[in-house]
Parts: C-alpha cells; structure tokens; sequence
C-alpha cells in the first residue's frame, strides 16, 4: 500500500469526526425536556386535556398553529371545534396561552432541547410570569 | 335489440340514481374530526364601508378619542419621529386629504375642518396587485388584510398605496408601546402594517373600534345591503372620497 500511513490517518480523523456527536455527549447527564402544566389555569381543570389529545399536540401543534393562523386571518373563522365537540377560540393568545401561561416552563422547555427558536413571540405577546390577570 | 328511445330512458334514470345517490350520500354522512366556523355572532357583510361624518368632529378631543381607542387596542407604537412614525388612523388637513379634487372655493369652515384618515380598503386595492408574495389580500367580505407572518418587509404595499395608509417598522415596535394590550400581537421589526377595519372584532359581531369610541361620528355597514343605515347616510348627506380618480374605489366616504 502506497501512502499507506496517510490513508489511515485519515480514516482515522474520518471516524473522529462522525462519531463527535456521541463522543461529545459521554459523560453529559441527558436531561429529559419536562414541560410543565403546573399553572392554575390547568389546576383548576377537572380532567387536565388539551384541545385535542396529548400525542397530537405533542407531534402537530405547530400544523394546527399554523392552520389556526390562516383560517383566522384569512377565512375569518375563529370557532375550533375539536374532536370531542369542544368550542374554542381560534387564538394563540387569548385561547392556549390563558391555560399555557408558563411560556418558560412549558414552550421553551422543548424548544430548546431540540434547538429550535420559533419567531412566535417576535410579535404574540407572551404572558408574563405569575400569569395574566 | 335495444331500441334508441329505451337506451335514452335508461340512461336518464341512471343518472338521476347517481346524482340522488350522491346527494343523500353526502346528507346522511356525519362530519367527523376537528371543525372550523366562523362565530354565530359575526357580523355579516358582503362590502364593508365606512362614512365619517366630519361635520361632528369638531374639537381636537373627538379626533383624539377614536384615535387612542385604536392604537392602545392594537399595541400600535407611538414613535415621535415622522419618517419611522407607525399609524393606523391619523388626521391631516383639508387641502392634503383630498389633493387635486380639493375644491379651492368650498366654504372656509370646510377647508379648515380635520379629516380623520385611515386605510381606505379599496375595492381595486394596488397594495393587493404590487404584494410579491400575498401578504395582503382581500377577505371575502372587502377588508383588506395584512398576513403578518407572510409579510417579508419589501415595502412594495407603501408605494402602492396612495393614501399613505402604510407604515413600516423601522424601529422595534415594542419598544414603543407604552402598555401592551394583551389580547393583540405586537407587530415585529420589519414588516408593514395598516389598519385592519377591526376584522378581528366584525368576526366576533363587534362594530370597530373608532366606530364604537367615535359616539355615531362614523357609520359603519354593508355597502352592497340597500336597507342599510351606511347606505341611508350616503344617499342623503353630500360625500366626497379621497382619489378617486386613482380608480382605487376607496370604501371610506367622508361626509361634507
């Protein structure tokens, strides 16, 4: 093999670089994002549900934001009714954000896990701490 | 052999059989997963307009009513500045509201009188045409509305506009918004605003805000509804329009 020093050395700076991500992490405490639902907003709640179950809030609330924001603006159609029959107002601010006013604590606790900085609040005023009155 | 009248009847009858078919199909299906209406309550209308009767407004006070009614309730910012300054309803004197239609031998009481300005929601809305990227659009009901989130700050709309009823946020908004109101957005730096005949509250069957803070000094309706009161007040008062010969078919009139 000619050279051969020199193309193991790259395999081997090669292997360094790909497996960064997991040599980086080693010795880190993997801490699981908690979001929290402790407000009293959600505590006064009988059965603590969201609009829609748990799995797809979890997976699609972005999809149904987004959603949300066009029907609203653009159709004038403000009434949700979810897949229980429930009535909500279609509104980031007056309808999630009343229940969810721990912006902290709940939205951020994900976000920045996966590192991903939604503009929502750019513009969407976020409830203050210790909640709106 | 089948003949050609039986072939006709049968396909006749055929089809009525699918059309009913579908029909009865579609009336016993039950609507299943999330839904999206519009409020019970909204009020309905196929041209919004609105007429200003400047006749009433009289003392700095009344301008000064409607105008902070609006712009507290749409955290609008107050910048001091007139090249960054953000408004969604202003005032501006006789001759520089209604340029080149502006009769020069009009009562002097008219050419002194304030003229309380605000989007005009035309019908032929060039802010609409010039959008690259449909951020403004018409709402079926005739407001002209603005898709903040879509909006890419290319200010395209304020050239169009030819009543300056545009703005755009050279500074961060918030900062200049003495009290939030927490019910509305703010808007962000970068992107253009504009008064949004108050479609947020016409959906839930409120008047907006000037109109309610105004005291009966604007009237607000269906402009295509020929028993309504707008229609009632313009067919019995002398109105003049900003431009119109822009072709813009502006939707607010103003009562002389």
């Amino acid at each position: 093999m000619y050279d051969g020093w020199k193309i193991i050395l790259g395999l081997i700076v090669f292997v360094i670089i790909v497996t960064l991500p997991f040599t980086m992490s080693i010795g880190r405490d993997y801490v699981k994002p908690q979001p929290s639902i402790d407000t009293p907003e959600i505590q006064k709640m009988e059965k603590k549900q969201c609009i829609e179950s748990k799995q797809y809030m979890r997976e699609a609330h972005i999809k149904l934001l987004y959603s949300w924001k066009d029907y609203a603006s653009r159709e004038g159609k403000r009434v949700y009714i979810a897949s229980d029959g429930k009535e909500y107002t279609i509104s980031l601010q007056n309808n999630c954000l009343k229940c969810h006013s721990n912006k902290e604590k709940f939205c951020d606790e994900c976000h920045n896990y996966v590192n991903v900085k939604p503009y929502c609040w750019d513009c969407h005023i976020e409830p203050k701490v210790g909640g709106l009155k | 052999m089948i003949t050609r009248r039986d072939f006709l009847k049968i396909s006749a009858f055929a089809s009525l059989i699918g059309l009913g078919g579908s029909l009865s199909i579609e009336a016993l299906e039950k609507k299943q997963g999330p839904q999206v209406l519009k409020d019970l309550k909204a009020l309905k209308g196929k041209r919004w307009a609105m007429a200003i009767d400047t006749r009433k407004f009289k003392t700095q006070e009344d301008f000064d009513k409607v105008i902070k009614a609006c712009h507290k309730a749409h955290n609008v910012p107050e910048i001091m500045n007139p090249l960054h300054e953000v408004k969604w309803i202003w005032t501006e004197d006789y001759e520089h509201s209604f340029p080149g239609t502006a009769e020069h031998y009009i009562s002097k009481e008219v050419k002194e009188r304030k003229f309380l300005l605000l989007c005009n929601h035309c019908d032929n809305a060039p802010c609409i045409r010039v959008c690259p990227v449909k951020a403004t659009f018409k709402r079926e009901d005739g407001i002209t509305m603005q898709d903040m989130h879509r909006c890419i700050g290319c200010k395209f709309c304020m050239a169009g506009c030819p009543y300056g009823a545009r703005n755009y946020n050279f500074l961060p908004p918030r900062d200049y918004i003495k009290e939030l109101n927490p019910e509305y957005p703010t808007r962000m730096l970068g992107v253009v605003e504009k008064c949004t005949f108050c479609n947020e509250r016409i959906d839930r069957g409120l008047l907006p805000y000037c109109v309610e803070a105004s005291e009966g000094k604007i009237i607000f309706g269906d402009l295509y509804e020929p028993n309504s009161e707008i229609r009632k007040v313009l067919a019995e008062n002398i109105i003049i329009r900003r431009k119109v010969e822009l072709g813009t078919q502006p939707m607010v009139f103003y009562i002389i």
